[in-house]
């Protein structure tokens, strides 16, 4: 079940992540999009991190919500609203299900959405939809995420700004999956899981 | 008179956003063109905030959309689901897109007419 504390413990993580990973994150993208995905991820965490410390004692609703404000007006990159997508679309549901297969399947239908991408087109969608699907069955691990992500080197990209080098996007990994992988990663570590 | 309809441009920088209206203005005085460039910090990028805000300069209430890439679409998309406007949205190329719809709201064109002049310039 997700609750405010798993969340605020989990973006806390993802943004320590995402400070020792931003310049892998960017290196990943260098050869195959515009070499940024690290420096907005960053600058989105620290938006993230700057607007949850305003808030005293929020609810499950106001720190998703808050969450995707800010990823969506700090990242730049085609990452802000898909992330934010992701999580403005929890915060509208998380009153009905705070199972995290339920609304880590309504985020995802939201990035398809938002994105136009579906599975198997070298993207986050490539991590998520996986991760859905063994959520609904009970068996979602750390060794699973990192297969998912690590699947996208072999893909060629269909969407975003790798699509421009089709074929040639063959043998390097998405950046967009890789950050999901370690946003699930600190998931399974705030405890969202247990 | 200011037009029913007005124009918004969307880029990733903000010196292209500020360029385009210039252009506009050129064969459209009459027609609200307003828009928006690059992330919070003025960095390459959009920001969905900063869309909204173009969207609520513009003296028009229904607006005509045109954007760079990818992302910004997405931006625009988020923006325009906040917005109270009717915002449309056009996947042509950036420049000739504008410069055509300005040219044909100046002339008062019915939006139907503009759009038909807009779908041979789709080229995303």
């Amino acid at each position: 079940m997700i609750t405010a504390e798993i969340v605020d413990k989990w973006m806390k993580l993802f943004y320590s992540k995402i400070s020792e990973q931003k310049a892998y994150l960017s290196e990943l993208d260098t050869p195959i999009g515009d070499g940024d995905h690290g420096n907005n991820m960053m600058r989105g965490m620290q938006g993230v991190e700057d607007s949850l410390d305003k808030l005293s004692d929020p609810d499950l609703k106001t720190i998703l919500k808050t969450v995707a404000m800010a990823l969506i007006s700090k990242v730049g990159g085609a990452a802000g609203p898909l992330y934010g997508t992701a999580f403005l679309e929890m915060a509208k549901n998380c009153e009905k299900t705070q199972a995290p297969a339920e609304l880590f399947k309504l985020a995802l239908e939201g990035i398809k959405k938002r994105g136009g991408a579906t599975t198997g087109d070298k993207t986050m969608v490539d991590v998520w939809a996986p991760v859905v699907t063994s959520l609904e069955t009970d068996s979602l691990s750390v060794e699973k995420i990192k297969e998912a992500a690590d699947g996208t080197k072999d893909l060629v990209a269909k969407k975003g700004r790798a699509s421009y080098l089709g074929e040639r996007s063959v043998g390097h990994l998405d950046p967009g999956a890789v950050s999901s992988q370690y946003l699930f990663e600190c998931f399974i570590e705030a405890g969202g899981i247990r | 008179m200011t037009k029913k309809i007005g124009i918004v441009i969307v880029s990733h920088v903000p010196e292209v956003a500020k360029g385009i209206p210039e252009l506009l203005e050129q064969v459209a005085a009459d027609v609200s063109i307003t828009s928006a460039g690059g992330t919070d910090d003025n960095e390459i990028g959009t920001s969905a905030g900063k869309i909204m805000d173009a969207f609520e300069r513009n003296k028009a209430q229904e607006l005509l959309a045109f954007y760079d890439l990818g992302s910004s679409k997405m931006n625009l998309e988020l923006a325009v689901e906040m917005s109270d406007k009717k915002v449309n949205i056009y996947d042509v190329a950036l420049v000739e897109g504008a410069y055509t719809a300005a040219t044909l709201l100046e002339a008062d064109v019915a939006l139907a007419d503009v759009e038909e002049q807009l779908a041979p310039l789709k080229i995303k």
